[in-house]
C-alpha cells in the first residue's frame, strides 16, 4: 500500500545543510590571488625591462627638523628593481605551490608582495633622478589621501553590515565638504564645519533610508541618483550662490596641523602620521571605534544581526527597518566628517564635485577589506597610497605619463574587486529591503 | 501557562487565511495542529507570535487579553517558537544566536559573551543536548541547530512553545529524540503547539488534535485516528493514497552512474561515490533526510554542478562534462527542486516558461527570432492539457499557485522528446489535487519506457512513485532497495545504517 | 544554515499584480509564499480595476513624479533668486513683493526653458521658432541612445554605470578614424561608426568578462573603467601623433574630415543631423532585440531570474558579456554620434558631457523599455536645450537639471511616495473603496 501525504511546503537550500553533515572535505583554494599577483609581477618586469634607467634612485627618510636623522639611502634603481622582480617571482610561486597543496594564501605573502612590487617600482622610476623620494612626504601623502577614503569606507562597512547598501558613499562624503565649507565659513570655526557636515551626511542618509527601507527602493539605483542629485544640488548652490559671495560663504579657517608629543618624533612615521590636523587624529580613532562598536557592543550586533538575516532579528523582537535607519545615519556622519576634511583641512574652500570619485573608491575598499572596518582602513590607505604615487613620481621627474599614475588607483580597484578579493562573502542580506508582510 | 486563541481571522487581500479560529493549549498537553500546506497554519502561529496582526480576534494567555506589535511582545509574554525555517544567523555563533534580543552588557556597553555561554550550557545540559556555545551555526548540522532553536526559545522562560514543522529536516531518529524533548518539556508544565501535515507524528505525541483546512477549523481528532480518517479530515474528501500503475516493464534504454562524486564550493564532498543504474521504464526515487547530497546529486547528473570525478551515461552517451544546454539537447528533462529559484522565471508569461529551454532553435525560434505565433499555440494547448489553472498564458506565472507552477515546470519538460526525465520534489509545496496529477503524469512518462529518477524527502512519496528506492546519507548510497521494503527499515537506512544490519537490529 | 528567506521567495509576486479572477484560482497559495494579490468581486468590477490599474500603474506616478520635480526646481530657483531674496528682506512689510519676486523668477525662468525646448516665441520666423524643438531633438540623440545601453543592460539585469568610460571609447575610436582616415565619402563615415561602437562594446565588454567569470560587481567596475577610459583619454589626447592636432598643446583632437560627418538633417540652419535617426533605429532595434529575438530573450530572462536560465540551458556568462557588449555597443553610438555629428571640429576628454550618467535617468524613467526610454531622452533632452537658455538668458546655472533630472528618477522610484504626495490611489487598495474616494474628489 502507499500512502499520499502533503509534502513540505517551504523550499530550504539543503546544499548548505549538506555540509555541515559531510564526513569528507577536500581543500578548494582560489587561484585568483596568484593570477592577480602573476600578471602584476609581469608588468613590473616588462617595465623594467622595456625601459631601463640607469642611475641612483635616492631615498631620503628625515627632513630637517627631526630629532633623530635617519640618513638618506642611494641604491642603483634598475638593479634593485630587478632584485624585487626576482623576489616578486619567488612570492608568486610560493603562493602557486601553497594552492597547489591546497593551502590558502596567508595576508601577510599578499601585503609582502605588493611592498616588492612598490619598492620596485619606485626604485625603477627614481634611477638616474637627482631628486630623492621624501619617504616621509609619500607616507604622510598617502595618509592624507586616504582619509575621505577611510571615513567613506567606515560607512560603507556600517551600512552594508545593517544590509544596506551606500552607493551614496560620493553624495554623502560631497554634502559634507559643501556644509562644511558654507558653516566653516560663516562661523569661522572649522568645528561648526566639521559638525555640520555630519549633519549633512547623515540627512543624505536619511533620504536614503527613506527611499530604501521605507519605500524599498533598489538600494543601488536610489545610492546612484543620489550622487547625481547631490553632484546637482552643490554645483548648482556653488555657482548660484558660493560663488557671487566667496569671502563670507565660502573661505573657511582650516584646522592646523598638530604636533603629537613623543609620537611625533619617531623617524619616518612620526612625522608622516603624527603632524596632522585634528581629523586625521579622529580617523585614528574612528577605525577602532567603528570595530568595538560592531564587534563587541549590542548595538553592533543587533546591526550585524539585521543584515544577515533581518527576519531572525525581528522574530527576537528587534526593530529591522529602526535598526537599518540608524545605522545608515551614523554611518552617514561619519562619511559626512570624511567630507569635511576637504573644506576644513585640505583646502579652505568648496569646489564643482571636488570629491573627484573618492566614494566610489570608498566602496571598493568596503568589498576589498571584506565588509571589516579595519581591513576596509587599511584598503582604503591602500588607495591612498596608489593616488599619491602619481605626486611621489613628479617629484623625481619620473618617465611614466602622469595620467597613466592617476589611472593607478582605478586600476587596483577594478583588480582588487575582480582578482585579489577571492571568494569574500559581504553579509547575507545586504542590498535587500525587508518586507514584513 | 494556558494559551487561548479566540475568533482568530487574518486576511491578506481577499484571501482569508485564517477565518475565526479558536484554539485552546493546556499547560502540559501538546496539542497538535494538523493541516495540508497552505491551510494556514502557520499564518495563524505567526498571529501568535507578533509577526503578523489578526483584523479580528484576540490571544488570550491565562485567560488576559494579549496585545502583540512584533514578536518582542509575544516573546515577553511566554511565547517561543521554534521555526520551520530556523531563524538562526549563520555567521553568529550559538550563544550569540541565543543572546541576541535580550543581550547582557558589561562596562562601556561591551557584550557579555560569558554570561550567553553559561545560559546556553546550562539549559543544554538540562535536555543532554551537546551544544558548542562557541560553534558557528552555520558549521553545525541541522539537527543541532533546531536545538539551537529550542534553547534560544527556553533562555526566555518561554511557557508556550510552538513548534513549526519541525521535523521536516530531520532523520526519522532526530524526530524521535525531538518527540521525547517535547514530552520532557510537557511534563515540564509547557504548553506545547506541533503543527505538522505528517500523520504518524500526530499520532505518537499528540494529546489532542485540531485540524485546519483552508483556514477554518474543520473539527478535533483523537490520537487513536487512522491515518485515513485524519487524512481525510484534512484534505475534505476521500484521498486517493495510492499511485495507480502497473508492475515496471524495462526498456533497453538506461541511464548509469557510475563513481560519481561531487564537492562544494568550501570542499565538502557532498556526493560521495555513487553509482546507480536506472532502465527505461523503471522510476528510481532518491530519497533521504535533506541535505544529503541529493539536491547535488540531481544537480550533478544535468550538468548543473559539476562532478568533480565518476562517469554519468545516457544509453552509452557520457554526460558529465557537459553544458546543460547540450544535456537538455540530449533529451533529458530536468524538474529543479525549488521552482521559483530554479525552474520558472516569475515575471515572465505562462507561455513564456512554457518554452524558457527551448529558445535556442526550430521550432520556437528560426533565424534568432522567437516564433510567438506557433509558442502561443503550444501554451494554450498546454494549459488544457496538464489543467494549468491560469487567467491566460498571458498572466506572469508568478501569479499562479504552486501546484499550478509545477504543471507549467512539468509541461515544459515533458512536451519534449525525453530520452531521461530528472524530476526533484516534484510536489513539494503542492496541494493534493496537483500531487495526484503529477503522480500521474510521471507514471505516464515511466510507462513510455524512460528513465525516471526522482528525489524526494519524503518517504511516503518514495513508496508511492518508486519502483526501487535509493537512500542516500552524508553524501553516499546507504542501499538500493525495492520499494516494497518497510518503511523502519528505510527509516533506519535514511539514518545512515544499512539494510542488512537494520534487519538484524 | 539551511534556510533561504522567504520573504525573498515572495517577490515572485508582483506588488501591482492584476487581481485574480477566483473562479479560475481555487487554491490558496503556501504559506510563506505570503499574500497572494485580491480577487476582483464579480465581473462588473473589471472596468473599475482597469481605470484604478491606470491610475494605480506607471503613467500617472511617471508625470506626477515629472511634476513634483518640477516643483523642486522652481523652489531652488525660488530661494536662490536674488529678486526674492531681497524681497524677503521685507517679508512681514509687503509679502505680496515677495510673493511676486517668486513668481517672476521661476515665470521667467520656465518661459526660458520651454523657449530653449520647445517653441521660440520671439523668434522672427518658423525657422527659429522651431530651432529650439530641434535643438532637444539633438540633445536627446546620445541620451536615446546611450539610454538604450543602459536600458539592455538593466533587462539583463546589469546595472551599466560605465556610459562616460564607453562614450569617451566610442569617441577616441570613432574620432580616429573620423580624423586619421582617408577613405571615400559613405565607407568612410560607415567605418568610423563602426570603431566607435565597437570600441563603446570593448569598453563595456570588459566589465561584462569580469562580471561573468570573476564575480566582480558591475557597478564598482564600470564605475572604474570610467576613470580609467578618462585618464586614458586624457593620455592620448595629450600625447602628439596619437589624438592631439598637430601642432597643438590643448588637449584637443583635430577637426573630422568632411567625409565622416554625419550630414545634417534640415539643412545646414539646423544642428539636427542623421545621427538622431540612427538612435531612433536603435529604438526599434533593440525593441525587436528585446521583444521578438531569443537573444532578447535570454537577456531578460538572466536579468529576471538567472538561476532559471541556467536551469533552461542559457549560459548565463555569455549571456553577461554579451548583454554588456550590446550594451556598450549602444552607447558607444552616443559617443560616435557626438563626434561626427554634434562637435565635429575635434573633441576633448569632456566631449560625454554627463550624458553617460544622464542615460541612467533615462534609462530608469523610461522603465527599460526602447519606447520609454525614447521619450524619456527626448524629454531630457529639451531640459538640456532648455537649461542652457535658462542658463544664458535668466543666469540660473544648468546644473538644476541634473537636481530635477535625479528627482524624477527618485519619485519614479518609489512610487508611494509620488502617490502619497499627489492622493493617487495606492496599489494594494482595493478598487471600489478606490472608485468612490475619486468621485468624492471630483
Amino acid at each position: 500500500m502507499t500512502t499520499l501525504a502533503p509534502t513540505p511546503s517551504s523550499s530550504p537550500a539543503p546544499q548548505e545543510g549538506a555540509t555541515a553533515v559531510v564526513a569528507r572535505h577536500v581543500a578548494v583554494v582560489s587561484r585568483k590571488a596568484v593570477v592577480a599577483s602573476g600578471v602584476l609581477t609581469l608588468l613590473l618586469a616588462l617595465l623594467v625591462a622595456l625601459a631601463p634607467h640607469a642611475g641612483l634612485a635616492r631615498f631620503r627618510f628625515s627632513s630637517e627638523t627631526d630629532l633623530f636623522r635617519i640618513p638618506s639611502v642611494a641604491v642603483p634603481g634598475q638593479t634593485v628593481a630587478w632584485v624585487c622582480v626576482v623576489l616578486a617571482v619567488l612570492v608568486t610561486a610560493g603562493m602557486a605551490l601553497l594552492v597547489r597543496a591546497g593551502r590558502r594564501v596567508p595576508v601577510v605573502l599578499s601585503a609582502l608582495l605588493a611592498v616588492l612590487l612598490v619598492v620596485g617600482f619606485l626604485a625603477w622610476a627614481g634611477a638616474g633622478s637627482d631628486r630623492d623620494f621624501p619617504v616621509v612626504r609619500l607616507v604622510g601623502g598617502s595618509v592624507l589621501l586616504a582619509v575621505p577614503i577611510v571615513f567613506g569606507a567606515l560607512g560603507g562597512v556600517l551600512g552594508e553590515r545593517a544590509g544596506v547598501v551606500n552607493i551614496a558613499i560620493e553624495a554623502q562624503l560631497l554634502a559634507g565638504a559643501f556644509t562644511a565649507a558654507v558653516v566653516g565659513s560663516l562661523t569661522d570655526s572649522p568645528w561648526a564645519g566639521l559638525l555640520a557636515a555630519v549633519l549633512a551626511g547623515a540627512l543624505v542618509a536619511l533620504v536614503l533610508g527613506l527611499f530604501t527601507i521605507t519605500y524599498k527602493v533598489d538600494q543601488v539605483i536610489v545610492g546612484v541618483v543620489l550622487n547625481v542629485l547631490v553632484i546637482g544640488l552643490t554645483s548648482f548652490l556653488y555657482s548660484q550662490v558660493l560663488v557671487p559671495s566667496a569671502d563670507r560663504l565660502n573661505s573657511t579657517t582650516r584646522f592646523p596641523p598638530v604636533a603629537v608629543p613623543l609620537l611625533s618624533e619617531v623617524p619616518v612615521l612620526g612625522p608622516a602620521l603624527f603632524r596632522q590636523s585634528v581629523v586625521v587624529y579622529l580617523m585614528y580613532l574612528a577605525v577602532p571605534a567603528v570595530w568595538f562598536a560592531l564587534y563587541r557592543t549590542r548595538w553592533g550586533l543587533r546591526l550585524r544581526a539585521v543584515g544577515e538575516h533581518p527576519k531572525a532579528a525581528d522574530t527576537v523582537g528587534i526593530k529591522v527597518q529602526r535598526t537599518r535607519y540608524v545605522a545608515v545615519l551614523v554611518a552617514g556622519g561619519i562619511v559626512g566628517l570624511g567630507g569635511a576634511f576637504y573644506t576644513v583641512v585640505s583646502v579652505s574652500s568648496f569646489g564643482k564635485e571636488m570629491t573627484a570619485g573618492a566614494g566610489f573608491i570608498a566602496l571598493a575598499a568596503v568589498i576589498f577589506g571584506k565588509w571589516d572596518p579595519v581591513r576596509a582602513a587599511l584598503a582604503a590607505l591602500l588607495f591612498g597610497a596608489a593616488s599619491n604615487l602619481e605626486g611621489a613620481l613628479s617629484i623625481v621627474g619620473a618617465p611614466v605619463p602622469s595620467q597613466f599614475m592617476l589611472m593607478l588607483p582605478y586600476v587596483v580597484t577594478v583588480l582588487a574587486v575582480a582578482g585579489l578579493v577571492g571568494r569574500s562573502r559581504g553579509p547575507a542580506a545586504s542590498g535587500q529591503p525587508y518586507v514584513k508582510e | 501557562m494556558k494559551l487561548e486563541l479566540r475568533g482568530i481571522t487574518k486576511r491578506f487581500g481577499a484571501l482569508v487565511a485564517n477565518d475565526h479560529i479558536d484554539l485552546r493549549v493546556e499547560p502540559g498537553e501538546i496539542h497538535c495542529l494538523l493541516g495540508e500546506n497552505g491551510a494556514g497554519k502557520s499564518t495563524l502561529m505567526n498571529v501568535l507570535y507578533g509577526l503578523y496582526t489578526a483584523d479580528e480576534g484576540e490571544i488570550l494567555l491565562d485567560d488576559e487579553v494579549q496585545r502583540f506589535t512584533g514578536p518582542g511582545d509575544a516573546m515577553a509574554a511566554g511565547i517561543g517558537m521554534v521555526h520551520q525555517h530556523f531563524m538562526l544567523i549563520p555567521v553568529f555563533t550559538v550563544a550569540e544566536n541565543v543572546m541576541l534580543g535580550h543581550e547582557e552588557t558589561k562596562a562601556a556597553g561591551r557584550l557579555d559573551l560569558d554570561a550567553a555561554r553559561r545560559r546556553v550550557r546550562e539549559i543544554a545540559d538540562r535536555f543532554g543536548f551537546h551544544v558548542d556555545p562557541d560553534a558557528l551555526v552555520e558549521d553545525l548540522p541541522v539537527g543541532v541547530q533546531q536545538r539551537v532553536e529550542i534553547i534560544k526559545a527556553l533562555s526566555r522562560d518561554a511557557r508556550v512553545l510552538v513548534f513549526d514543522e519541525p521535523t521536516a529536516v530531520l532523520t526519522p531518529q532526530e524526530t524521535d529524540e525531538l518527540m521525547a524533548v517535547m514530552r520532557r518539556l510537557k511534563e515540564g508544565g509547557a504548553a506545547i503547539v506541533f503543527i505538522t501535515h505528517k500523520l504518524r507524528e500526530v499520532r505518537e505525541v499528540a494529546d489532542r488534535i485540531t485540524v485546519v483546512r483552508r483556514g477554518r477549523i474543520v473539527g478535533e481528532a483523537s490520537p487513536t485516528s487512522t491515518d485515513a480518517e485524519l487524512a481525510a479530515l484534512m484534505v475534505g474528501r476521500a484521498v486517493e493514497l495510492t499511485v495507480p500503475k502497473e508492475a515496471p516493464r524495462p526498456t533497453a534504454s538506461a541511464l548509469e552512474v557510475r563513481g560519481l562524486e561531487v564537492t562544494d564550493p568550501t570542499g565538502a564532498v557532498v556526493v560521495d561515490d555513487v553509482s546507480f543504474t536506472v532502465r527505461g521504464g523503471e522510476v528510481l526515487v532518491v530519497a533521504g533526510v535533506q541535505g544529503n547530497g541529493q539536491t547535488e546529486l540531481a544537480e550533478a547528473l544535468v550538468g548543473l554542478q559539476p562532478a568533480s570525478g565518476g562517469s554519468v551515461t545516457l544509453d552509452g552517451t557520457e554526460l558529465l562534462g557537459r553544458s546543460v544546454r547540450q544535456v537538455l539537447d540530449a533529451g533529458v528533462g530536468i524538474v529543479p527542486e525549488d521552482r521559483t529559484h530554479d525552474g520558472l522565471v516569475g515575471a515572465f508569461t505562462v507561455a513564456e516558461n512554457l518554452v524558457l529551454d527551448r529558445t535556442d532553435g526550430p521550432p520556437f525560434a528560426r533565424a534568432g527570432q522567437l516564433q510567438l505565433g506557433l509558442r502561443d499555440r503550444f501554451a494554450a494547448e498546454k494549459v488544457e492539457e496538464f489543467d494549468i489553472r491560469t487567467q491566460g498564458i498571458d498572466t506572469p506565472v508568478g501569479r499562479l499557485s504552486g501546484g499550478n507552477q509545477q504543471k507549467v515546470v512539468l509541461a515544459r519538460e515533458l512536451s519534449r522528446d525525453l530520452r531521461l526525465l530528472v524530476a526533484s520534489q516534484p510536489t513539494r509545496g503542492v496541494d493534493v489535487g496537483s500531487i495526484e496529477f503529477i503522480h500521474r503524469r510521471i507514471v505516464e512518462t515511466r510507462d513510455a519506457g524512460v528513465p525516471v529518477v526522482v528525489v524526494s524527502t519524503e518517504l511516503d512519496e518514495a513508496v508511492a512513485l518508486g519502483d526501487r528506492i535509493l537512500v542516500m546519507y552524508r553524501g553516499r548510497v546507504v542501499g538500493v532497495v525495492p520499494a516494497t521494503t518497510p518503511r523502519d527499515v528505510l527509516g533506519l537506512m535514511m539514518a545512515g545504517i544499512p539494510q542488512t544490519e537494520g534487519a538484524s537490529a | 544554515m539551511t534556510t533561504p528567506d522567504p520573504y525573498a521567495a515572495g517577490g515572485a509576486v508582483a506588488p501591482d499584480a492584476v487581481p485574480h479572477n477566483p473562479a479560475t484560482h481555487p487554491s490558496p497559495e503556501a504559506d510563506p509564499a505570503g499574500p497572494p494579490p485580491a480577487p476582483v468581486e464579480d465581473d462588473s468590477a473589471r472596468w473599475r480595476a482597469a481605470v484604478h490599474r491606470v491610475f494605480a500603474g506607471g503613467w500617472a506616478v511617471s508625470v506626477g513624479a515629472v511634476l513634483l520635480a518640477v516643483l523642486a526646481g522652481s523652489v531652488m530657483i525660488a530661494f536662490t533668486d536674488e529678486g526674492v531674496q531681497e524681497a524677503s528682506s521685507y517679508f512681514f512689510a509687503r509679502p505680496l513683493d515677495t510673493l511676486g519676486a517668486v513668481g517672476s523668477a521661476v515665470g521667467s525662468a520656465y518661459a526660458a526653458l520651454f523657449r530653449g525646448a520647445v517653441w521660440n516665441f520671439r523668434a522672427d520666423d518658423l525657422a527659429g521658432a522651431i530651432r529650439p524643438l530641434t535643438s532637444s531633438l539633438n540633445f536627446a540623440t546620445p541620451l536615446i541612445a546611450a539610454g538604450l545601453g543602459v536600458a539592455v543592460a538593466f533587462r539583463a539585469g546589469l546595472f551599466n554605470i560605465g556610459g562616460q568610460g564607453q562614450m569617451l571609447a566610442a569617441a577616441a575610436g570613432a574620432g580616429w578614424v573620423g580624423f586619421a582616415a582617408d577613405l571615400p565619402v559613405g565607407l568612410h563615415l560607415l567605418l568610423a561608426m563602426v570603431a566607435g561602437i565597437a570600441a563603446g562594446a570593448v569598453w563595456a565588454g570588459i566589465a561584462g568578462v569580469l562580471k561573468a567569470f570573476t564575480g566582480a560587481h558591475e557597478v564598482i567596475v564600470t564605475i572604474m573603467l570610467n576613470y580609467i577610459a578618462f585618464y586614458g583619454i586624457s593620455y592620448l589626447l595629450a600625447t602628439p601623433g596619437l589624438l592631439q592636432a598637430p601642432g597643438s598643446a590643448n588637449p584637443k583632437t583635430p577637426a573630422m574630415q568632411d567625409t565622416a560627418i554625419l550630414p545634417r538633417l534640415l539643412g545646414e540652419r539646423f544642428t539636427l543631423h542623421a545621427g538622431f535617426l540612427v538612435a531612433l533605429l536603435a529604438v526599434v532595434l533593440v525593441w525587436w532585440l528585446l521583444n521578438r529575438s531569443t537573444l532578447g530573450f535570454g537577456f531578460r530572462a538572466v536579468g529576471e531570474n538567472p538561476a532559471a536560465a541556467r536551469v533552461a540551458g542559457i549560459d548565463v556568462r555569455r549571456t553577461t558579456v554579451v548583454a554588456m557588449l550590446v550594451a556598450g555597443a549602444l552607447v558607444g553610438i552616443a559617443g560616435t554620434t557626438q563626434v561626427l555629428g554634434t562637435v565635429t571640429t575635434g573633441f576633448s576628454y569632456d566631449i560625454d558631457a554627463g550624458i553617460g550618467f544622464d542615460a541612467i535617468t533615462v534609462a530608469l524613467l523610461g522603465r527599460s523599455t526602447p519606447w520609454g526610454v525614447l521619450g524619456a531622452a527626448i524629454l531630457f533632452g529639451g531640459f538640456k536645450a532648455g537649461g542652457s537658455t535658462m542658463q544664458a538668458a535668466e543666469n540660473i546655472p544648468i546644473e538644476i537639471v541634473l537636481v530635477v533630472q535625479s528627482l524624477i528618477v527618485l519619485f519614479i522610484a518609489a512610487p508611494p511616495l509620488v502617490r502619497a504626495v499627489l492622493r493617487l490611489p495606492q496599489p494594494q487598495a482595493r478598487p471600489r473603496r478606490r472608485a468612490t474616494t475619486r468621485e468624492a474628489a471630483a
